[in-house]
């Protein structure tokens, strides 16, 4: 009876003089293992050569800033809602007056806090985001930590740095993981 | 030089020998028994016969005490091993060395033990060609013999450890 | 025989002994090397330009780690273990021949000086009693570890050593038949030229030796004795620190000595192809003797590390062998056929001498 139709039948023959010699199979073995022996290397000497990174991949967090520099997130807490982690938990405040060059709309996130140890990097929190606030790098990965008091990352560690800004306005960054995935989909002709 | 060289190899060899018998552990005596060969392959050097010291390194160090050494290994000797009575165990062994002793006495010492006169000694003898040259010349007969003894021997112990028939067991 | 001839002799063995524990130092880099080429991969290359100084880092490793001696060991036997596996594999250098002679006569060595350690008569028994007495090694520390995988591994490691070394001295015979001699330097001698190689004249003696070489040195398909997969580590499991180190490292010194004994018995030792026409291009007198002979010395290393590549080589193509097969390669295969193979060769000298 045939259960499948990958099965391989196995033959039981016995075996030539040639074969039970087995200084043939050596030497073609041999000869397989010395053609390996001058092929192109597949090692990446890592911290000097480093492998290109899709421009699809998820990495770290990053909570924008607009190109004037304010915070771009209003709290609204979607994010932690499409989070299927629940890694994601803040506190809302209200902006005083004198703090509009710090936060674009009237309410901001005081605390954001993301648990690194529980986020999957699945993106859903940047396709969540009415607000283009957070977006997951595709050129920065989550770095290994050796205390449990790291995981956590705060406000301190989210915020797009203020130099970025400046340097990077393209609006390549300002796109979410599934617009870069589009956008690489066309250019590379494959859909 | 040479004679201060025979007697250290003399007296390591007579120490070990005893070790081997006063030892408890049998490996210990076995390893003892492959200092003894190497001490005589040493006197063997000394003589100038390097070919029966090495083959005496090679047959019994390397060969025939691997193998001793090979079955004590699988031996699990412990003291309570040993359940016959102590008195005749030790009795049996007085015997035994007593007729040893005593076919040493009656029949070794009395014989003539053969002189080297300097006239005669040739320093070459014990070289692999002189050895090859008496062994197939003088002594043809008695060598073939011998070999064939060990081949008849050798084909005893295939027969002895052939499978049976139908055996399945390894 | 003056003086200065036993200081060259002296100089000689020395250096011999250097190079020895040298190259089987750098066999260890070289093993790691070729077996990450040949799966593709680059090695170790941190220590040093290209990894060069990756042995010194593992001796280093090797010597600061833990040196622990397990609680029921039979403490002596446990060290002389290590200690006998390194001296029986240091030993066999000396007796092979790594080049000509030399004519030291502007030293006033009115001698030509051998690049030979000893020239004794039975240097190919020599060999063979050191080979034999390198398993003493494995087996006293196998057994002294007190643990059941050390003992299952010096037993196969006996077993095998003694399996193999009965094919392996049967098929030197041969070669001794043809030279007529037991000095390798005299085996060597008379493979003066290309087609005198004893590679061409002993085709089935030379792949016997081979076998039997790769099965003496415990090496891959033959490294039973130490099998990870079925005896965590054979024989030197219990061992740690530098103990464990001079078990691997007599191992590589044992490589080293079974390629040179390879290359000497034949492979023509320090001959080379058109040795006769290079000889007559050399300036006459003592320095275009040395010279011819400093280039013998070149091609016997080159040969040497040819083999050592070899032993990398195989290990790392072919996948270990079975117990029983490997027992019955030895005794039904490589034995009755070096037999054969003695009596095709006593033939033959018979029928040319006749």
């Amino acid at each position: 009876m045939q259960l499948t139709s990958r099965a391989k039948r196995v033959s039981n023959k016995k075996l030539s003089l040639g074969e039970r010699l087995y200084l043939p199979a050596i030497v073609g073995g041999l000869g397989i293992t010395i053609k390996h022996f001058f092929r192109k290397k597949v090692t990446i000497n890592y911290p000097e050569e480093q492998r290109p990174m899709s421009s699809v991949y998820r990495g770290l967090h990053v909570l924008k800033r607009d190109e004037e520099g304010r915070e771009r997130c209003t709290a609204c807490g979607l994010c932690a809602v499409a989070c299927p982690a629940e890694a994601i938990s803040m506190v809302a405040a209200e902006r005083k007056p004198g703090e509009e060059h710090l936060y674009r709309e009237e309410k901001y996130a005081a605390v954001y806090e993301i648990n690194m140890l529980r986020c999957i990097f699945c993106g859903l929190c940047e396709e969540a985001c009415p607000k283009s606030a957070i977006y997951l790098q595709s050129d920065k990965l989550a770095p290994s930590f050796f205390d449990r008091s790291d995981v956590i990352y705060g406000k301190d560690r989210l915020v797009q740095s203020m130099e970025t800004i400046k340097t990077a306005k393209s609006l390549k960054s300002g796109l979410t993981t599934s617009d870069r995935y589009v956008d690489k989909v066309f250019k590379d002709g494959k859909y | 030089m040479v004679l201060n060289l025979f007697y250290f190899l003399s007296f390591l060899a007579i120490l070990s020998a005893i070790m081997v018998v006063v030892s408890k552990n049998p490996i210990h005596s076995v390893l003892y028994l492959i200092l003894t060969f190497f001490t005589l392959s040493g006197h063997y050097f000394t003589l100038n016969a390097q070919f029966i010291g090495v083959v005496n390194l090679i047959v019994y160090a390397g060969a025939i005490m691997v193998l001793f050494l090979f079955t004590i290994m699988f031996l699990n000797l412990k003291d309570d091993a040993f359940t016959g009575s102590r008195v005749w165990f030790n009795l049996s062994a007085v015997l035994l060395v007593l007729v040893f002793a005593g076919i040493l006495v009656v029949k070794i010492i009395p014989a003539q033990i053969g002189v080297a006169s300097e006239m005669e000694f040739n320093s070459q003898i014990g070289m692999v060609e002189n050895l090859g040259t008496t062994l197939f010349q003088h002594f043809l007969v008695p060598f073939e013999l011998v070999s064939v003894l060990f081949l008849s021997a050798m084909v005893g112990a295939v027969m002895l450890g052939r499978r049976e028939k139908g055996e399945k067991n390894f | 025989m003056d003086v200065y001839f036993f200081l060259a002799k002296a100089v000689i063995i020395l250096l011999i002994f250097g190079i020895t524990l040298l190259i089987a130092t750098y066999s260890t880099y070289a093993e790691r090397k070729v077996a990450a080429f040949i799966q593709d991969r680059l090695g170790p290359n941190r220590a040093g330009p290209w990894g060069l100084l990756q042995p010194i880092a593992d001796a280093g490793k090797m010597f600061f780690k833990e040196d622990f001696i397990p609680a029921n060991a039979s403490k002596w036997l446990f060290i002389a273990g290590p200690s006998l596996a390194m001296l029986t594999a240091c030993l066999t250098s000396c007796v092979i021949p790594f080049g000509g002679t030399l004519d030291l006569s502007f030293l006033g060595i009115s001698e030509l000086v051998p690049v030979q350690g000893i020239d004794v008569n039975i240097g190919i028994l020599y060999v063979f009693g050191l080979v034999s007495l390198g398993v003493y090694g494995v087996m006293i520390g196998g057994w002294a570890s007190n643990n059941k995988f050390s003992l299952l591994g010096a037993i196969r490691a006996a077993s095998q050593n003694i399996s193999y070394e009965l094919a392996m001295s049967l098929s030197i015979i041969a070669i001794i038949m043809m030279t007529g001699s037991l000095s390798i330097s005299q085996i060597v001698a008379d493979q003066d030229s290309f087609y005198k190689w004893n590679v061409w004249r002993q085709p089935v003696g030379f792949i016997i030796f081979l076998v039997c070489a790769f099965a003496e040195c415990n090496r891959t398909p033959f490294d039973l004795p130490e099998c990870e997969t079925e005896l965590i580590g054979g024989y030197h499991t219990e061992y740690s620190s530098m103990k464990l180190g001079f078990y691997l490292f007599a191992e590589y010194i044992n490589m080293f000595v079974s390629s040179a004994v390879i290359s000497a018995l034949y492979f023509g030792g320090y001959h080379f192809p058109g040795e006769s026409l290079v000889a007559g291009l050399m300036p006459a007198g003592a320095l275009g003797h040395n010279l011819l002979t400093l280039m013998g010395i070149l091609v016997f290393f080159g040969k040497i590390l040819f083999f050592i590549f070899f032993f990398m080589w195989v290990r790392w193509t072919i996948a270990r062998f079975r117990y029983d097969q490997l027992m019955n390669l030895g005794w039904k295969s490589l034995i009755p056929l070096s037999i054969a193979n003695i009596l095709v060769t006593g033939v033959i000298i018979l029928f040319l001498n006749s």
